[in-house]
């Protein structure tokens, strides 16, 4: 019997032919990653094994992004102890502000998440590169200690649900719109403990940008890891940026999956989840008047090119709202730069949008954007719990960064075509 | 274990646990000062050493937070039941020593402020109250024994000191 792609991997990483769901394996990882809030309590627990080096200094990631560039004096001590355990166990891929990027745009950009691997990270959204066919899953503090000692982690092999879209994609629907969707309709547990293998002729046409922006948001579903498996775009992507050698997997013909869900993209439309949970999605035309206080275009899930450019493009000669704030998030250095080379930086500007230096920040209500009670943010993040962005009493609707231009220029949530 | 109920629905998410404005640390007493507050303000104040946590399905989604269960425990909160829980924090709940235990029927049948007993090797949880008894989901023979050596910490320094060639900590099929 054939296995999925997260089975193959899997059982690779085991040292195993086969594996099946519901076993447990206990693989070697490739990378490890963890960030300024995640990371010094794996420090703390590493010292108490009691070992004087990590597993590999080449396999561990360490990028302060989540209250950087320092937003208090805690946040400050936080990142000092990462930077000098960085310094002491002589980490490669430590990412000082002005080198940096939020995590998961940066790990791919860097080469360091790549096809057919297994990588950890203490930061659930670590799922991200599931999109260039890695098993990439999010891990806890104490998980992340256990591996950077022993460069192994425990796993029980999940369940594959297939999700295949067919049909042809609406012009605005974005890689962050089908999985929006796909939450809508399976819920925030509806992939509990699941690997999610997205597929068919859309995936296959999709950019990598919104392949990472999809794959981003399978925890949201409750998943384990989201996964594409690699074709012609995702090798092209990682060829000239690879830091070491891979071995991509694909999965067999035969794999058996609890599940095949097909969905007609045609039939998708830009998607609004509502407070407070990401499966509260409604299709933008049946969303109504929603006036907003902030729009925030950034993050994790929607801060790369693809995203920025398709901000600037609505947003090129007009003003945002008078009563909104407009807060754009570049998820990289690289992607900072590019984009300031591009011009969109004079757009953004010109519009009375702030341009903010790489930082997680507003999106967990961190920095950079809190909300105040009562207050309402549009953002191309991944989550609206309570609470996300600021005070208990603020809301957070989630939307792809077109959406969320043309809204800052409306002030309510609307649609990309109304502000043409 | 033995303590009164803070009964609580579906969903309950990591930043509602510990918001993120809380985590520029990552000391358990001080993260347990705001455990929960984002979904009742006086938690805390109502919480008694030992009392547990019911809750429903995907206790814990969201964020990978560690803060989450160590705040719980930290708190005094003695176990955690619920119909369901999120993967990470279910991972987390055990790596860290915080006793969870998956149960629908009790999940559905306890009341707010019912006191209820554990037996965790058992999986027995015993409704003083009703007078009710329900099972939770067995752990797996692996989990088991990452519980009682206290822990995912203590079980690396085992690995290291037991065995350097054994890559397999147990091979089964489960539920979890």
């Amino acid at each position: 019997m054939g296995l999925t792609i997260a089975e193959k991997i899997l059982a690779q990483h085991a040292g195993l032919d086969s594996v099946r769901p519901g076993e447990l394996v206990n693989v070697r990882v490739d990378m490890v990653l963890g960030n300024d809030i995640t990371a010094p309590l794996a420090i703390h627990e590493f010292r108490k094994i009691g070992l004087d080096k990590v597993f590999d200094r080449d396999r561990i990631a360490l990028v302060p992004d989540h209250f950087t560039p320092n937003k208090d004096i805690k946040s400050a001590e936080q990142c000092r102890e990462l930077r000098e355990f960085a310094r002491e166990q002589q980490i490669t891929y430590y990412f000082e502000i002005g080198r940096m990027g939020i995590e998961h745009v940066l790990l791919p950009e860097m080469g360091l998440a790549l096809p057919g691997e297994i990588i950890i990270g203490a930061d659930s959204h670590t799922c991200t590169y599931g999109a260039l066919g890695a098993l990439a899953t999010g891990v806890g503090s104490t998980d992340m200690a256990a591996a950077m000692a022993l460069g192994e982690a425990w796993f029980k092999v999940p369940e594959t649900l297939k999700f295949i879209f067919q049909g042809k994609l609406h012009p605005w629907v974005s890689g962050k719109d089908l999985i929006l969707y796909v939450i809508g309709k399976i819920g925030v547990d509806g992939a509990l403990d699941r690997s999610m293998e997205f597929c068919g002729p859309v995936i296959e046409a999709l950019s990598i940008d919104s392949r990472l922006a999809m794959c981003n948001m399978a925890i949201e579903a409750g998943a384990m890891c989201g996964m594409i498996a690699p074709d012609d775009i995702a090798l092209a992507y990682v060829a000239s940026r690879a830091k070491r050698p891979f071995a991509p997997v694909w999965p067999d013909e035969d794999a058996e999956y609890e599940r095949t869900i097909v969905f007609d993209a045609a039939a998708i439309e830009p998607q609004v989840a509502f407070p407070h949970l990401p499966e509260n999605t409604r299709g933008i035309s049946e969303v109504g008047e929603v006036r907003l206080d902030q729009v925030v275009i950034g993050s994790c899930t929607n801060g790369r090119m693809e995203d920025l450019r398709l901000a600037a493009g609505l947003l090129r000669g007009k003003k945002v709202h008078r009563d909104v704030r407009l807060i754009i998030i570049p998820g990289s250095q690289q992607i900072y730069r590019q984009a300031m080379h591009e011009g969109l930086f004079d757009i953004f500007l010109e519009a009375e949008a702030v341009i903010s230096t790489p930082t997680c920040g507003p999106c967990l209500g961190g920095h950079m954007g809190i909300l105040a009670d009562g207050e309402r943010a549009l953002a191309t993040t991944n989550r609206n719990f309570v609470g996300r962005m600021g005070h208990p009493g603020s809301e957070v609707y989630l939307s792809n960064p077109a959406v969320a231009a043309a809204s800052a220029v409306t002030g309510k949530i609307s649609a990309p075509w109304e502000v043409l | 274990m033995e303590g009164n109920v803070h009964k609580f629905g579906d969903n309950v998410d990591t930043d509602v646990i510990i918001p993120a404005r809380y985590l520029n640390t990552s000391d358990p007493a001080e993260l347990a000062r705001h455990v929960m507050e984002d979904a009742d303000p006086a938690f805390l104040q109502k919480v008694r050493l030992g009392d547990l946590i019911v809750a429903q399905k995907n206790f814990g989604c969201g964020s990978s937070r560690e803060h989450a269960p160590l705040a719980i425990k930290a708190a005094g909160i003695s176990a955690v039941i619920a119909h369901s829980f999120a993967r990470i924090f279910y991972r987390n709940a055990i790596n860290i020593g915080l006793p969870i235990l998956e149960s629908p029927e009790a999940a559905e049948k306890i009341a707010p402020g019912d006191r209820v007993r554990v037996d965790l090797a058992a999986g027995r949880i015993d409704n003083l109250t009703s007078g009710e008894q329900y099972q939770a989901t067995p752990f797996t023979p692996f989990m088991q024994d990452l519980v009682e050596k206290g822990g995912l910490i203590p079980y690396v320094r085992w690995r290291l000191r037991s065995d350097a060639g054994n890559r397999k900590p147990d091979t089964e099929n489960s539920d979890r």
